[in-house]
């Protein structure tokens, strides 16, 4: 069975509770073993790198040391808390003068960052990691013309790694094709969620998110798949209040790909945390369990 | 006995001067064993300063010079023309370079001047184990080869021919006329193209003394300056050259159509038995093999049975032929690729139907592409009658090409021109970052277009997109853009998108310079010998480059380089012979114990072995002295002359002079 240190973050603790329950389960069927990072701590959220860089490389480094204590990899499922991660695991391995110093408060700690830990985001284990062939292999339940947008997101694809084909990723439609969905050509599925500008700009992020809603519509498409907790608040949480500002009628469930990818494998449905949405996906998605038979 | 050396310490003006204090260094010369005269002067390379080296030879009777300037690529020549002129073997000569190595590289003035000294203290103890050589001469071969059949290569082509020198050009495509006989109108006359570049085809076709070889390529260069030996694969035409008239009924008659990738950008189709367009030269077709149906299923042989010559001129059994041509010098022109706009998705290309590539666009226009010049949507019927010209795809972008690809801004404009032309009334939008227009007459068609109305946004476009967000946008494509005149994010909705791609190094441009022992830039563009004083030469003796294969370029551009690189071949084959450096290896018969270890090293085949007397021998005229047998040789009995033990050791010691502590060498 293969072990990663997984951080779950402050958002999977309450308000993305049914994606921590999903990745658990999920990945159980998968012979992958998330355990939880003993005493993990903040990532620093969007806000802490722009108050303190060198407070904030401390923050993430802590969690990178103690991942490289025990001698694991280290999974994010929260796009934010990834990006954190890798951009400080990045940058305390190009800078030595900066690791010096962040080390030198790990030390109170008795930690040391080496970088010797990789940074992976949850949707990496499944794609790569373990790889799509087993994970279809494990399908028992296939979503069968379920049209799903693979919706990614900005902080997946920056950090830019390499080579990797960032405008126009296709490994989020790789996973949906292999748990038998059918993924959504959708133009906007690299487009910002709003992050936290409703805090700053209300009608800005609505009227943000209801485009993205209204291109979602107008691609057919029955469910929105995310693999971050910001965008699925924003994406998912305020379409009430779009509907009533700009007279629209939008109804679009939006879950996590680890509740799919659940739902595929036949673990039931409560178990992946289905039922605790704002916008029910049980009606699009209720059929899949029964339609077994099919097969 | 005791060498004079004299010792000169160059200012350069202030290059030098600025950063080492070269008083100090002239007046420190003056104290080094073997040093008879150390002056500095403020410019060694003006006529004063050579006067002055010529002057102690003659008065002082020195036996040994060094200067300390630049680098030896910008004056060892003048220099040892200096001591020549005044009795002084030119070997006896050696360079120092404080500039380039020393002074333009740090601002520390202490250090800089403790550099040179080092250096010139290498140069004083490596010359006095100078030896006086003399220059080899080389006979220059009067053929040439030029490889590209584009403008460039044409251009030379001709100007050599004309001058009465024989020249074999080789192209890989079935015809001559490169990127320059797909497009429809040049800018800034708006002359077409075809009009212009086939009768220069024809001319090139028609010349006695040029050889021309389409349909093949340059496998194998051997030898060197004056007589290079190059391997030319001719593919199998599968049509003989001796009987065929050219008639094209092998053409009509071929029932089987593909899509032309190359000529017609994927637009249009040809027969598998094809011209790459009418004006093609040679007139001869050739047969796709891997599309002709006889070669896939062993049926059909229409062409043969429709030929009209006798005897018939198809040949089905035809096989490459490998030529061993004889050549004194070589240009390579072999041009660019265009730059794969897929390579940006944001921008829709293969994805979004409406997006054109420029490449594209000009079959469009062309009155002799796929659809006799109307300009229409990828369903070839609909006429757009709004157009976006999106400018720099993938050039002056960090993430592609950080270079400026040159003749997109003109060609876009031509676009737009060209639209206006065809659809009176269309809208025609072009996203630029700058407008770049520099050339005769470029700047004056830049204004004509602002007069045409012709919408100039300026701003690098964000993506194209087909989702639709506001009124009027529905079926449209929409580029997103902020125009930064003024300060706003736009969406401008278009029936069709135009993209102006960079112009690319041939993808297998690297492979070309290992072929021709030159070298490419990052880009991959051939590397010229100077910039700005030798810009069709390159660093290997006989090897020259013109046109696109060199950096992006317009028509005119390359043109001039072909004709330059041609002078300069001429200028060769005129003189006849040519005197080489004497830098050629040497194999000390009494010590070589015949291993033949360096027999296969050599890169040049230069040396050969005597089974009586079992000792190699280096053939000075095939040597280039390139030092692998001398490295190679167990038993130090090949001697590199210019380059000998005595002379790279002393000069290592000699740079080392400062150094007290013994050095800790790794083992």
């Amino acid at each position: 069975m293969k072990q990663y240190a997984y951080f779950p973050g402050c958002s999977l603790e309450k308000i993305a509770l049914s994606y921590h329950l999903s990745a658990i389960e999920t990945t159980r069927k998968l012979d992958v073993e998330l355990k939880e990072l003993d005493d993990w701590n903040c990532c620093g959220a969007t806000a802490y790198f722009h108050v303190d860089e060198l407070l904030a490389y401390t923050l993430c480094a802590r969690n990178l040391a103690m991942a490289e204590r025990v001698g694991l990899d280290l999974v994010a499922p929260c796009s934010g808390c990834y990006k954190n991660m890798y951009f400080t695991s990045a940058h305390l391995q190009r800078d030595p003068d900066l690791a010096e110093h962040v080390n030198f408060a790990l030390e109170e700690d008795n930690l040391h960052f080496s970088g010797k830990t990789a940074v992976r985001h949850l949707i990496e284990v499944f794609v790569n990691e373990v790889g799509l062939d087993e994970i279809k292999s494990k399908v028992s339940h296939p979503l069968r013309d379920l049209r799903v947008i693979p919706y990614y997101g900005c902080q997946i694809l920056r950090p830019r790694k390499d080579h990797e084909n960032v405008e126009e990723p296709q490994f989020f439609e790789g996973l949906l094709s292999a748990i038998g969905a059918d993924p959504v050509d959708y133009p906007h599925k690299l487009r910002c969620c709003g992050g936290s500008l409703i805090i700053t700009n209300r009608l800005a992020a609505l009227s943000m998110v209801r485009n993205l809603l209204q291109s979602a519509v107008d691609c057919e498409a029955a469910v929105i798949a995310t693999a971050c907790p910001m965008c699925q608040v924003n994406l998912e949480c305020y379409q009430q209040q779009i509907n009533q500002e700009f007279g629209t009628k939008f109804f679009m469930p939006v879950v996590y790909f680890t509740q799919l990818v659940g739902l595929s494998f036949g673990i039931p449905p409560k178990r992946l945390g289905i039922g605790s949405e704002l916008v029910s996906a049980t009606p699009v998605l209720s059929w899949i369990q029964k339609s077994k038979q099919e097969n | 006995m005791t060498e004079k050396v004299g010792v000169y310490v160059c200012h350069c003006g202030t290059n030098i001067a600025k950063t080492v204090d070269v008083v100090e260094v002239a007046r420190w010369a003056e104290d080094q064993p073997n040093v008879e005269v150390a002056r500095d002067n403020k410019f060694m390379c003006s006529s004063l300063g050579q006067a002055q080296i010529e002057e102690d030879i003659r008065e002082r009777g020195l036996t040994r010079v060094v200067v300390a300037s630049c680098s030896p690529h910008m004056h060892e020549k003048t220099f040892r023309a200096a001591c020549e002129q005044a009795g002084l073997n030119p070997f006896l000569f050696e360079m120092a370079n404080i500039r380039e190595h020393d002074s333009w590289i740090t601002e520390d003035r202490a250090a800089a001047t403790l550099k040179a000294k080092a250096l010139i203290k290498g140069a004083i103890e490596r010359v006095v184990h100078h030896q006086p050589l003399e220059p080899v001469p080389v006979d220059i071969n009067p053929s040439t080869m030029i490889v590209g059949g584009g403008i460039a290569g044409i251009s030379a082509a001709l100007e050599l021919a004309n001058a009465g020198y024989h020249v074999y050009l080789v192209e890989r495509e079935p015809s001559i006329g490169g990127h320059m006989a797909q497009l429809d109108k040049t800018f800034p006359t708006l002359d077409c193209s075809a009009c212009i570049l086939t009768p220069r085809m024809v001319e090139v076709g028609q010349h006695p003394n040029i050889t021309l070889l389409t349909w093949s390529e340059v496998e194998a260069v051997d030898g060197y300056l004056g007589n290079f030996t190059v391997s030319v694969r001719k593919k199998a035409r599968f049509v003989d050259e001796r009987y065929c008239t050219g008639c094209g009924i092998c053409i009509e008659k071929c029932p089987h159509k593909v899509v032309d990738e190359i000529f017609e950008a994927g637009l249009g189709n040809r027969k598998v038995i094809y011209r790459p367009f009418p004006q093609a030269v040679p007139k001869y077709p050739v047969i796709d093999k891997e599309h002709c149906v006889y070669f896939l299923r062993g049926k059909c042989k229409a062409c043969q049975i429709f030929c009209p010559t006798t005897p018939n001129s198809i040949d089905f059994d035809q096989q490459d032929e490998m030529l061993k041509l004889q050549v004194g010098n070589i240009i390579l022109a072999t041009g660019y690729d265009l730059f794969d706009s897929r390579r940006i998705p944001q921008y829709g290309y293969g994805r979004l139907a409406n997006v054109f590539t420029s490449l594209e666009f000009e079959r469009l226009v062309n009155a002799a592409g796929p659809t006799s010049g109307r300009i229409v949507l990828r369903d070839m019927q609909t006429q757009p009658n709004s157009i976006g010209i999106v400018h720099c795809v993938g050039s002056r972008d960090e993430n592609y090409h950080v270079y400026c690809s040159k003749v997109c801004c003109m060609y876009s404009l031509k676009f737009a021109h060209l639209v206006h032309e065809r659809i009176p009334g269309a809208e025609v939008y072009n996203f630029y970052i700058d407008m770049r227009t520099p050339g005769k007459g470029y700047e004056e068609f830049y204004h004509r277009l602002l007069d045409e109305e012709t919408h100039f946004i300026r701003g690098k476009a964000a993506e194209v997109t087909d989702s639709a967000r506001l009124p009027g946008e529905e079926g449209k494509l929409i580029i997103q853009v902020e125009d930064t005149l003024i300060g706003k994010q736009r969406r401008i909705p278009v029936d069709m998108v135009i993209l102006s791609p960079a112009m690319e190094a041939r993808y297998d441009s690297r492979e070309v310079t290992k072929l021709f022992r030159m070298g490419c830039d990052f880009d991959g563009f051939f590397i010229e010998r100077h910039p700005k004083l030798d810009p069709v030469a390159t660093m290997t003796e006989g090897i020259y480059i013109a046109g696109a294969c060199q950096g992006p370029k317009d028509i005119p551009d390359s043109v001039a380089q072909g004709a330059a690189a041609s002078a300069r071949v001429a200028g060769l084959i005129s003189r006849g012979t040519v005197f080489m450096e004497p830098v050629r290896a040497h194999i000390d018969a009494e010590a070589c114990s015949g291993c033949r270890i360096c027999n296969s090293m050599c890169p040049y085949n230069a040396i050969i072995f005597h089974e009586d007397e079992k000792v190699s021998e280096v053939i000075t005229a095939l040597c280039q002295g390139c030092g692998t047998c001398v490295a190679a040789c167990p038993s130090a009995s090949i001697t590199g002359a210019h380059f000998t033990n005595d002379q790279i050791l002393s000069q290592i010691e000699g740079i080392l002079w400062d150094v007290r502590e013994p050095l800790a060498v790794p083992v």
